[in-house]
């Protein structure tokens, strides 16, 4: 896959995993990777990209005597799964005018 | 390797970050590794699960400025002498090409920028051009009705053009910055690869 499709699909996934519950690094990628590959490595720059732009809010809890961080999504993370389903509706009417399309040429 | 070795390997490496930034991001991975070892792995399989380091890095710079990136490229470590004696016996070899690489980057963005900057002033131009028109045109119609209508006829052609390559401009605009962005993550994937190597 496109890296910067993939990258994009991330971080709506992220985002979903995080609207059902607040959540936690590990968490989320054991949440997410059923879905779509994710490692640490690529879910790092992904949680810092939103929270830098807003989409999520962070807070830290103590856990076993250490401290764990905590993703909440806010308001404008919510946003951009709506957006991203909008936008998709368009992406899949496309895709299914291909398969016709393809379909069709494929009987002649 | 255990956990405190990881993490520090991680923490010179990233050395050329900010302060902040390293903290965070070994926090980060700090975390993945005690939350696997909860859930039942061995130190060492916590680490090995997390993920290959020179991934884990280059992830961390892709995302961070270029300058940041550069910096990242001085080795931590302390250099023999014989190799300093080299890097300065180089210097007129390697400084001409260092140079003429951050040049052609820069001519690059400037082209790019040149561009986009000329095709606004030809927009402007038309636009501009088409409103003097326009107000001369009176003048025109004050020398004969037919010397009028011409001015003020191609004064209207002017901005029309002008408005429909506004958009064009407009749309060529974004896909030249989305290919300098192309580009930068090039230069830096090349720099990070080059730094892997040394």
């Amino acid at each position: 896959m496109d890296i910067q499709l993939k990258r994009g699909l991330l971080e709506i996934c992220v985002l979903t995993v995080l609207e059902r519950e607040d959540s936690y690094g590990y968490q989320i990628i054991k949440d997410v990777s059923p879905t779509i590959e994710i490692s640490e490595s690529t879910l790092y720059p992904i949680l810092k990209r939103l929270e830098t732009g807003g989409f999520v809010s962070v807070y830290t809890v103590e856990h076993n005597s250490r401290l764990r961080k905590y993703y909440r999504i806010t308001d404008a993370g919510r946003k951009k799964i709506r957006d991203f389903l909008e936008e998709w509706k368009e992406v899949m009417s496309v895709y299914e005018f291909i398969t016709e399309e393809m379909r069709k040429s494929g009987h002649e | 390797m255990n956990k405190s070795e990881f993490l520090s390997m991680l923490k010179s490496r990233l050395a050329a970050l900010p302060p902040a930034e390293i903290d965070r991001s070994v926090n980060f991975y700090a975390e993945m590794i005690d939350d696997r070892i909860e859930e039942g792995m061995n130190e060492t399989e916590a680490v090995a699960a997390v993920g290959d380091i020179d991934k884990i890095v280059s992830g961390i710079f892709a995302e961070r400025p270029l300058s940041e990136v550069i910096g990242g490229m001085q080795p931590n470590r302390s250099r023999q002498t014989w190799q300093i004696v080299l890097i300065v016996l180089g210097f007129p070899l390697w400084f001409p090409l260092l140079a003429a690489f951050f040049a052609v980057v820069a001519s690059v963005y400037i082209s790019v920028w040149a561009v986009i900057i000329s095709l606004y002033a030809a927009v402007a131009a038309l636009a501009l051009g088409g409103l003097a028109g326009c107000v001369a045109s009176v003048f025109g119609f004050a020398q004969s009705i037919g010397t009028g209508v011409a001015l003020f006829g191609a004064s209207l052609v002017c901005i029309g053009i002008g408005i429909i390559a506004f958009f064009i401009v407009n749309q060529l605009s974004v896909m030249l910055i989305r290919l300098t962005e192309l580009f930068g993550r090039k230069i830096k994937s090349m720099i990070m690869k080059r730094r892997e190597k040394i």
